[in-house]
């Protein structure tokens, strides 16, 4: 029977890919996935842009110190930071698994570290465009950044990144993809009005200000707020941000499903 | 190529908690050879083939894979075999030419994704998202994705149960191409059909265990026996007919006017019964002389019975 292919087309000739070009393509993969994914944009950039506008316009909306825009700004960075590195990284690692991803790229010569990395690329990918997007916003709207205060702002949002991104491995590659949809939904809503961000740690009501200081969301944004406004980070902002990252990277790293 | 098989088993079993999926099952696969792994639902077919390729752990057994062991899907076996796997295997959103390019970015020499693309018939849902594909479509893409970094060993498990009668016919074709290529196929399939058309050997499994093993010529000629049927007015007496027929041969009518004798079909035989029904003036019509098929040693073997 004539099967309609050459002989030879299919002898084998296997053997691993380059490191550099699996990264790329992955890396490149994951991005165009977080960019093309609407419901993902508007968290992550459409909701910040409005509250840094709204922050910084609407005085009356919540007590900010002046300049407010610096102090607005800290804000959507913090919320940028944990849509993107919690939030949609969760979500999309939960259904990326419901759809038999991880067990594909298992399948292929490409390492396990590769595969976390590329995620990581991904997601780096995205906070680039929200920090330069949101930063010019800012510019626009007044702010005027120091060099010290900079380096702390970007030192804190790689950081934030960090420790939200690890979060959010945890979650996604543990659970059922529709309970991690429910869960990363619920705790960015949650975190976002009682976590730190959009009401300050000291106006919330008796101890939970204090308990908000060792939430990634609390650290990031309080950490932000301050040197934005020309202070220089807390110790503590740091290392709870620090531990964090590692400990929930660590747990996700033992708990992480492939299928 | 070496002449160690691609795939070595010996008495591999694998239990669960409470269950037991694979039970001292065996099997063999050679290069530029394709072995059909056949069985009910629950069998182990699945399993097995897991084992195979690294991605779960066996309880007992010895497992060698192109001469490794498989165990934790080492890189240097995975960078040298294809996976298909039962459904599934890409980002939700993701298109299909940028899933296949990712998969083909792991391996040094790719074939060409473009070619490949056009080649499964899926240019025209090349930028879909990957969740708004047929069943079909995927697992062509998912297929696609198994062959794209020329291994010399491939695990299709169910390659076409989501296809139809021309995907299947396709893959049939490509499946050749990769055995003429000189690479390995392990797959697994409930299609007789699909065993008969493409298998070099055809291992039957059922609860966990192999209860037939050999080439489809030997299975469905061993131990068997031949029937031939025909059709004729009905009511005819078939006394008379096992009279003309050597000893041993049995003859029954079926729904009426449909005759089948079995025993060894040569061609006196047959030329006695329609010679027998040309005396009783009738024409034997539609005569049919027929071995078993691998559907019919399949069910004789593993029951009749529905699997959950």
């Amino acid at each position: 029977m004539s099967t309609g292919f050459d002989t030879g087309t299919f002898s084998p000739d296997p053997g691993a890919g380059s490191r550099g070009r699996m990264l790329a393509v992955h890396t490149r993969t994951e991005t165009l996935l977080a960019l093309r994914h609407s419901e993902q944009l508007l968290l992550t950039l459409v909701i910040p842009l409005a509250l840094l506008i709204g922050l910084t316009l609407l005085q009356g909306l919540v007590e900010l110190p002046e300049p407010r825009v610096n102090a607005a700004l800290g804000t959507v960075l913090a919320l940028a930071m944990m849509s993107t590195g919690f939030t949609s990284q969760a979500i999309a690692l939960g259904f990326d698994r419901r759809y038999g991803l991880m067990r594909r790229l298992a399948a292929t010569a490409i390492p396990r570290w590769l595969v976390v990395t590329g995620r990581l690329g991904g997601m780096a990918a995205v906070v680039v465009i929200q920090v330069v997007v949101l930063g010019g916003v800012a510019l626009a709207l007044g702010w005027r950044p120091d060099a010290g205060s900079l380096g702390w702002a970007l030192l804190l949002v790689v950081l934030g990144a960090g420790a939200f991104g690890a979060c959010g491995l945890l979650l996604g590659g543990s659970v059922r993809a529709d309970l991690v949809l429910v869960i990363a939904n619920v705790v960015w809503f949650v975190l976002l009005f009682v976590g730190g961000i959009v009401v300050p740690a000291d106006q919330l009501p008796g101890a939970l200000g204090s308990l908000v200081m060792l939430l990634p969301s609390g650290a990031l944004a309080e950490g932000l707020r301050d040197v934005l406004l020309g202070g220089t980070p807390g110790l503590g902002h740091v290392v709870v941000l620090l531990v964090w990252g590692v400990v929930a990277g660590l747990v996700a790293g033992r708990t992480l499903k492939w299928d | 190529m070496s002449a160690e098989p691609a795939v070595e088993v010996h008495d591999l079993v694998v239990r669960y908690s409470t269950t037991t999926a694979v039970d001292g099952l065996d099997l063999e696969l050679r290069h530029g050879r394709v072995l059909a792994l056949l069985g009910p639902n629950g069998a182990g077919k699945t399993t097995t083939v897991e084992v195979c390729e690294g991605f779960r752990s066996r309880t007992a057994g010895a497992v060698r894979v192109l001469g490794q062991d498989p165990a934790g899907a080492p890189e240097s076996l995975r960078a040298r075999i294809g996976v298909m796997p039962q459904g599934g295997g890409a980002y939700p959103m993701v298109r299909v030419r940028e899933m296949l390019d990712l998969v083909a970015a792991c391996s040094a020499h790719p074939l060409d994704t473009g070619w490949l693309i056009e080649t499964l018939g899926l240019e025209s849902c090349a930028k879909l998202p990957y969740k708004r594909l047929s069943g079909g479509q995927q697992q062509r893409l998912s297929l696609a994705c198994a062959i794209v970094g020329r291994p010399e060993l491939v695990f299709l498990d169910e390659p076409t149960s989501s296809l139809d009668p021309q995907g299947r016919h396709l893959v049939w074709d490509l499946v050749r191409a990769l055995r003429t290529d000189g690479v390995a196929v392990l797959l697994t399939t409930h299609f007789m059909q699909e065993a008969e058309a493409l298998a070099d050997d055809v291992v039957i499994v059922d609860h966990g265990r192999v209860v037939a093993a050999g080439s489809p010529e030997e299975l469905t000629t061993s131990g068997a026996e031949d029937t031939m049927r025909f059709r004729a007015p009905p009511g005819m007496d078939l006394t008379l007919l096992e009279g003309v027929l050597p000893e041993g041969y049995l003859s029954k009518e079926g729904p009426p006017g449909h005759y089948t004798v079995s025993g060894r079909i040569d061609p006196q035989v047959l030329a006695a019964v329609t010679a027998w029904c040309a005396r009783q003036g009738v024409l034997a019509d539609d005569v049919r002389v027929g071995r078993r098929s691998l559907e019919d040693v399949f069910l004789d073997l593993t029951g009749r019975e529905l699997r959950s």
